[in-house]
């Protein structure tokens, strides 16, 4: 255990971070307080400011105003330093794609203060526990989009950093890609990285983070367990396809009349969406529909989405934002 | 934390977390030299993976000092034998400082891939990465130096100042080179692409080079013209380096391109290493 970790539990602190580019405030009034050795998510739209902020954190960008301390060192002050304590795995792979993965690794190994030898050794080691061995030796621009982000995290932690930060580390990955980076976090966060990652999925957030900041415009919207940010949310939702648009009527009234329930329509006229706040309020709503007799082609019980986060937080889709901001 | 419904095997994930047992939290980190000669590796790869780089070193000369010699040899100096003296000097002169925008676009490069933000949050010494592919580069200058005067001896050229008066002259060029660069690095971090530092490049690099004394004895100019010509950087080395060739150089004509050199060095250094810190 180093002295400051002892010192201070706190892994990164930011007070009211702000980052204007020109009259656009990407970022606009963030405040953090992560402990170390957790799994911390932003989750937020394309554009919210999540990549802003993860970038003045990594000491990539200065605030245009607010502080914040990385381990306890100030991010103006002391960032030589704490460069030396973090790692950052960019949004697009941080590697160098003209040169092969092995060469990568010892190029980074060799500007941490390896000799040639230690980090050709230290490569292969990263290489091989990663999946990689095989494509050692092939020039990165060939390797698929899963292993160029394993790369990318391999050279995150040629020297396991205190602080991981994390940009999207699974956008644009297959579901098998997108497990294998999760498990190389689980693994780190066990072996006490702090790690903070970004992410436009819920799901994501959910698998991985202890705590979750919902970042929208720029600010903070919520935050909190995923627990809590789904209970804010509502339970879930629970859709019921209906035989006909008759009984989809005939249930939505009575289920109406039974409970304060939000209800959706949906573009097929025999289908309904219950939003719920409990769970037990999904077996109340069939149970309405079983003993009025009302017959029920089949259901489905979901979490709440991104989307629906969004919606409950902002009053408006993620997904209409990103269509009108552009994706960025 | 989820339990973890495991993707990769046991052993993998042993693997893993040994490895990351194994080098922890150490503030460690290279010194300047290490690190820029770890740059320089990195740019020695570069040129083994992507050997058609080393075509502006290699080819470009070619082509340069054939074309000009038969275009304009006749015309303008009565026989390319003669020209050729005249213009080799002008020539190696215009090619070099002409790729020295290289340095600067796989800086670019670097920046719209990504990689640069890793090299940014490493605990080093930052010049390193431009020093180091630096210092490559001043292999490649020398190489297409090399290629040229070899290409020009074939051909007839035959410098009075023999090989030391060469060699000063070649030292000469990769000192200004060096210091030129940094108009490009400065350069390559403010654009947003490759492509819009590659026109602000020409736009820059054309009327320097051609607008000089590259080609033609400054003397046969309209006077409003002259004064440009003159003073212009690129005249000032090309005289120096000719000079130095043939065997007639004057301390002040070498004087005047080591000190554009420095001045190049103190404005454009400082700017690249301000922009580098400061990138978005």
């Amino acid at each position: 255990m180093k002295r400051q970790e002892v010192n201070s539990p706190i892994a990164i602190e930011a007070k009211g971070l702000v980052k204007r580019f020109g009259t656009n405030a990407a970022v606009d009034g963030v405040d953090l307080s992560i402990p170390k050795g957790s799994v911390y998510g932003f989750l937020g739209p394309n554009g919210a400011g999540k990549t802003t902020t993860i970038r003045i954190l990594a000491t990539l960008l200065e605030p245009s105003s607010g502080s914040a301390s990385i381990l306890g060192l100030d991010l103006k002050r002391d960032a030589h330093h704490i460069r030396g304590k973090i790692s950052l795995t960019g949004q697009f792979a941080s590697v160098d794609e003209d040169l092969t993965g092995l060469e990568n690794l010892v190029m980074v190994a060799r500007l941490l203060g390896f000799s040639w030898k230690e980090a050709k050794k230290r490569a292969m080691e990263l290489l091989t526990a990663f999946g990689l061995k095989e494509a050692a030796r092939q020039q990165v621009k060939n390797y698929s989009g899963g292993m160029r982000r394993r790369l990318d995290v391999a050279a995150s932690i040629v020297v396991a950093p205190e602080i991981l930060f994390l940009d999207e580390p699974t956008t644009g990955l297959d579901p098998r890609s997108r497990n294998q980076v999760w498990d190389i976090i689980r693994t780190l966060a066990e072996s006490g990285t702090t790690v903070l990652l970004t992410t436009q999925y819920l799901d994501e957030a959910d698998q991985l983070a202890e705590r979750i900041a919902v970042i929208d415009e720029g600010k903070i919207i919520a935050e909190g367990t995923s627990r809590e940010l789904k209970a804010s949310v509502g339970a879930g939702a629970l859709s019921i396809q209906f035989s006909d648009e008759g009984s989809r009527i005939k249930g939505e009234r009575l289920i109406k009349q039974r409970l304060p329930a939000v209800l959706q329509s949906q573009p097929d006229a025999a289908s309904l969406t219950v939003r719920t706040s409990h769970a037990n309020e999904g077996i109340t709503v069939l149970d309405i529909l079983a003993q009025a007799g009302i017959e029920v082609i089949d259901f489905s019980f979901g979490n709440p989405t991104l989307d629906e986060v969004f919606l409950a937080l902002t009053g408006e889709a993620a997904g209409d934002k990103n269509k009108k901001e552009g994706i960025k | 934390m989820k339990t973890p419904v495991s993707s990769i095997s046991t052993t993998a994930q042993e693997s893993l977390r040994d490895s990351i047992a194994r080098e922890k939290k150490q503030d460690r980190r290279a010194g300047a030299l290490s690190a820029s000669v770890t740059f320089g590796w990195r740019a020695l790869l570069k040129i083994k993976h992507v050997p058609e780089q080393l075509f502006d070193v290699t080819a470009f000369p070619i082509i340069f000092l054939l074309m000009f010699t038969y275009l304009f040899g006749g015309a303008i100096a009565g026989s390319t034998g003669d020209y050729l003296q005249f213009l080799l000097p002008g020539i190696l002169v215009m090619t070099v400082t002409m790729i020295t925008m290289y340095t600067g676009m796989d800086l670019n490069k670097d920046i719209v891939k990504g990689v640069f933000d890793r090299f940014r949050t490493l605990p080093i010494w930052r010049p390193a990465l431009l020093v180091g592919a630096l210092a490559v580069d001043m292999v490649r200058y020398s190489m297409a130096a090399f290629i040229m005067i070899s290409l020009g001896l074939l051909l007839g050229f035959r410098p009075e100042g023999g090989t030391v008066g060469v060699l000063a002259a070649v030292a000469l060029l990769l000192v200004f080179s060096f210091s030129f660069s940094w108009i490009w690095t400065a350069l390559g971090i403010m654009m947003r692409s490759e492509k819009s530092l590659m026109m602000i490049s020409m736009m820059f690099l054309f009327p320097l080079t051609f607008v000089s004394n590259v080609f033609v004895d400054p003397a046969t100019l309209p006077s409003w013209l002259h004064g440009f010509v003159e003073w212009n950087p690129i005249s000032l080395l090309v005289t120096a380096i000719r000079g130095l060739m043939h065997g007639s150089a004057s301390i002040e004509d070498i004087g005047w391109v080591l000190l554009v050199s420095m001045l190049l060095t103190a404005v454009f250094a400082p700017l690249t290493m301000y922009l580098f810190r400061h990138k978005r």
